[in-house]
């Protein structure tokens, strides 16, 4: 039985190159930026989590007999404002983008290493700030602030938490700027923009988003902070001023921060399936701009979110039919990864089952979404459930699937180890399984009228809230597992060679963990973007 | 090794000065056009005369006009995306009133 | 021993990069990219702007009457005459002229701190007049303009905040040149390396241009000016 013969002399790579902890909190290095990015952003999410846990908790019955109606508000916030802006926006990008957009197109690392490392210092004082705010007794305005609650009625810690916010804002907006500057002056010759892998165009157009947007929300931060701390009336109607004015400042930004969200990972998605099917993608080109068609069409939809505040008809009907448009691009990628599958040589390898998973939940949440997008339907069904199970379709079903996917796609390359595909292949069912049960009866309870972020509900709508809750525990299984056998795998692992996947793209073709350097010399790329046509059938390792 | 080819374009002293010299004088003219009532043309004019100093800053105190078509394309598409926020938005604030008020 | 400029060079080209052009260019299009995420900063509160004064036009019209238009005239010029030094603080960065350098760009930092000195004034005045949005804010003579002085709270409020940012954006802009300075008269830059150079200008630059919007828009709103 053959296995990947491994030299037992430890090699230089970036992971042992220094211990101390000077060497790894004074880092330049993308790859160990990315892994700081991980510990952290795992954090925060299980941070997340428990709110999360609480919530569904409380709504097991229909009295509000676990928390308080205010403590209840709170922890939906919390859960949000942790989940959107310290996990779900960081997590590809800061993790996975950090890690392989210099190896992918071919660099010793981004444009500007300190300035990397900057982002993650802020990411983390942001963090603090917010829990801080947390354990002082959180904040309860939605993760949304609507104003005047947040400015002038709440009594949490508004200001903190902002301020949280407006930090790891930064880290952000410092993390794409770094991107786009490496994409485009630092590729490897004969890397061609259409030679480019999807992953290095779905962040691109991610941070194209995260420099135009994310100044937006900061200022808006810093304008209810001032009217919070100075009562300066910006936003206060009994002064005149338009709480609609905070939304539109608000969505400006949040709606084009879902896309920050899930393009990168559906860059991963692009990585996993063509690995999988041993096929190029269908329709590259048209993958590579449907990308940034999501980026700049996402701009001109946040009014959407607005529909029943008070905005003009008139306003809403441009909105709507320009949300329309949005689905568009997104629908061609799903095609065209569905087209990448017909005839490929499909391998049901861990990653490439949540990328199943993904293509399946990510339909349903983006159709949905359309539903949204139609007025009437929406004045039936916002603020109800119905919407909060559409954005955890397309956030949980599709950007943490994706996550976890690259996760187990690139952990050989991360660590030079390979996690257990048996406990994997049970987490991704477990998480699969877990969050329709979690989610599917959500779609049904809003549909039957049962509003979001209430504590209580009618006795009618038990049944399915039980359901609901019976699902996230199954969930939360699903995501505990990973984390105890990747752990695991750190230290009693297969070792993983270069390439245990067989994939194509540039990061495979340096050993795994990468040295610090990323490559011994500058590769020169000759070859087409999932050039699997010609990559020669190696032996995959067997047993793992 | 020879550096003196990657340098980059150096702009004449006195263009620098002559630019200058046209910031101020319009700057004057803002300021004495403010005086004369034009209705809703101050606003215009003030505004324009604004975007033509911008413009003059942009392209030659910061060098865009020698810079490269990314660097163009970068100061651009942040107009257009600013231009987005204000004008989308307005098309909820200039609209409100037409529900109650139809024609107006 | 006085380095040479390939030597300055050289020692500034930092690993990753493949050569000097490489590391200027990708270092003036980052400050660019940031540039940019300023405009949309900035942006949020010109958009504020624009749909507040649209509905409130004779508030905004009452409250920059308050505004004294000279002091905001001549720190306009001010600032111009700085944006023309530090541009040509730049110029003799790429003419190996430091001691000129120097000199211009502690030009830049004076008529930096003459802007800071006049806002200082005009706030100073908006202050003690109660012209500061909040539970003290008063304006004599609203009800006689026939406007509703919460409306002019918003006019104050945008102005406070607007320059207010602006003038941070300034102080900023003072650090960064004295950084330069310092840097410059050690002989840390040279034709071929004064990138850091090139971003404090297109930065203190941009600071201009921003001032370049506010004046007429906060303190030229209609005919009937103060001061």
């Amino acid at each position: 039985m053959a296995t990947a013969v491994q030299t037992t002399v430890e090699t230089q790579n970036y992971l042992n190159n220094g211990y101390d902890l000077k060497s790894w909190l004074l880092t330049k290095d993308h790859k160990r930026i990315a892994v700081l990015y991980l510990l952290s952003i795992t954090g925060m999410f299980f941070v997340g989590g428990f709110f999360a846990m609480l919530i569904r908790l409380e709504l097991l019955t229909p009295a509000g007999d676990l928390v308080s109606s205010d403590t209840y508000n709170k922890l939906f916030t919390m859960h949000g404002i942790t989940m959107v802006f310290f996990f779900l926006i960081p997590s590809v990008p800061a993790v996975l983008g950090n890690f392989l957009v210099p190896l992918m197109v071919g660099a010793k690392d981004l444009a500007f290493p300190r300035i990397n490392l900057l982002s993650w210092y802020l990411y983390i004082i942001g963090a603090m700030f917010a829990l801080v705010s947390m354990v002082m007794g959180g904040v309860d305005t939605g993760w949304t602030f609507y104003t005047p609650f947040s400015t002038t009625y709440s009594n949490t810690h508004v200001v903190g938490t902002a301020l949280g916010i407006f930090i790891t804002g930064f880290s952000s907006i410092f993390t794409g700027l770094n991107f786009i500057v490496t994409i485009h002056r630092m590729r490897a010759p004969g890397l061609t923009w259409t030679r480019l892998p999807l992953f290095c165009w779905s962040n691109y157009a991610a941070s194209l988003i995260m420099v135009l947007g994310t100044p937006v929300i900061a200022i808006t931060i810093l304008l209810v902070a001032l009217e919070r701390l100075f009562h300066i009336g910006v936003f206060n109607p009994a002064l005149g001023g338009d709480p609609l004015l905070f939304q539109h400042l608000f969505w400006f930004y949040s709606h084009p921060a879902v896309y920050i969200m899930i393009l990168p990972g559906m860059g991963v998605i692009s990585e996993i399936v063509t690995c999988f099917s041993r096929k190029r993608v269908f329709g590259y080109e048209f993958v590579a701009l449907a990308s940034i068609a999501i980026a700049v069409l996402g701009f001109l939809v946040w009014a959407h979110h607005m529909f029943v505040a008070g905005i003009s008809v008139y306003a809403a009907l441009v909105f709507s039919l320009l949300s329309y448009l949005v689905a568009i691009p997104s629908a061609v990628k799903i095609f065209n990864w569905t087209a990448t599958l017909y005839k490929g040589s499909i391998r049901y390898d861990t990653p490439m089952l949540y990328a199943f998973g993904f293509i399946g939940l990510f339909t349903i949440g983006g159709l949905t979404g359309v539903f949204l997008a139609s007025i009437g339907v929406d004045v039936h069904v916002t603020d109800t459930y119905f919407v909060v199970a559409h954005f955890h379709y397309v956030m949980v079903g599709g950007m943490v699937l994706a996550y976890m996917g690259g996760l187990h796609f690139w952990w050989p390359k991360m660590t030079g180890r390979m996690y257990p595909e048996g406990w994997a292949k049970l987490s991704a069912l477990l998480v699969f399984v877990g969050f329709n049960l979690t989610f599917f009866p959500q779609f049904i309870l809003g549909y039957m009228g049962m509003p979001r972020r209430y504590h209580a509900y009618p006795p009618e709508f038990q049944v399915l809230n039980v359901l609901s809750t019976a699902g996230a525990s199954v969930l939360a299984l699903g995501y505990v597992l990973p984390m105890i056998y990747f752990v695991w795998s750190l230290r009693y692992g297969k070792l993983a060679g270069p390439n245990p996947w067989n994939a194509v793209g540039l990061e495979w073709m340096t050993p795994s963990p990468p040295p610090t350097q990323n490559f011994e010399e500058t590769p020169v790329v000759t070859w087409e973007a999932y050039d699997y046509e010609h990559q020669p059938d190696e032996e995959v390792p067997v047993g793992h | 090794m020879a550096l003196e080819e990657h340098r980059q374009h150096v702009i004449a002293t006195s263009v620098y000065v002559g630019i200058w010299a046209v910031l101020m004088v319009l700057t004057g003219v803002t300021v004495l056009v403010s005086f004369i009532e034009l209705g809703d043309w101050n606003i215009v004019l003030a505004l324009t005369i604004a975007t033509i100093k911008a413009t003059l800053v942009v392209l030659f105190f910061m060098h865009l006009y020698y810079s490269s078509t990314l660097t163009k394309v970068t100061m651009i598409a942040a107009i257009f995306f600013l231009f987005l926020l204000l004008a989308l938005s307005m098309t909820d604030y200039l609209t409100r009133a037409w529900l109650t008020n139809p024609g107006h | 021993m006085a380095t040479s400029d390939i030597e300055i060079a050289e020692h500034a080209l930092q690993h990753h990069f493949a050569d000097m052009d490489q590391q200027k260019e990708s270092s003036t299009f980052g400050m660019w990219l940031f540039l940019v995420t300023e405009i949309m900063f900035f942006g949020g509160l010109f958009c504020a702007y624009l749909i507040y004064r649209s509905t409130y036009y004779p508030a905004f019209v009452a409250g920059s009457q308050t505004m004294n238009i000279w002091l905001g005239a001549t720190n306009t010029a001010v600032l111009i005459c700085s944006s023309l030094s530090m541009a040509l603080g730049v110029r003799c960065a790429q003419t190996s002229k430091t001691k000129m350098m120097v000199v211009l760009l502690l030009i830049t930092i004076v008529f930096g701190f003459a802007f800071l000195g006049i806002k200082a004034v005009e706030y100073h005045e908006h202050w003690t007049n109660h012209q500061f949005p909040g539970p003290n804010f008063q304006f004599e003579g609203a009800e006689a303009a026939g406007v509703s002085p919460q409306n002019i709270q918003i006019y104050f409020s945008l102005y406070w905040a607007m320059t207010g940012l602006h003038a941070l954006h300034m102080v900023i802009g003072i650090g960064l040149v004295t950084w330069i300075v310092i840097a410059g008269w050690r002989g840390a830059y040279s034709p071929d390396y004064y990138s850091p150079v090139e971003n404090v200008g297109l930065y203190w630059h941009f600071v201009d241009l921003v001032w370049i919007y506010l004046f007429p828009l906060l303190y030229l709103i209609s005919k009937k000016h103060g001061g």
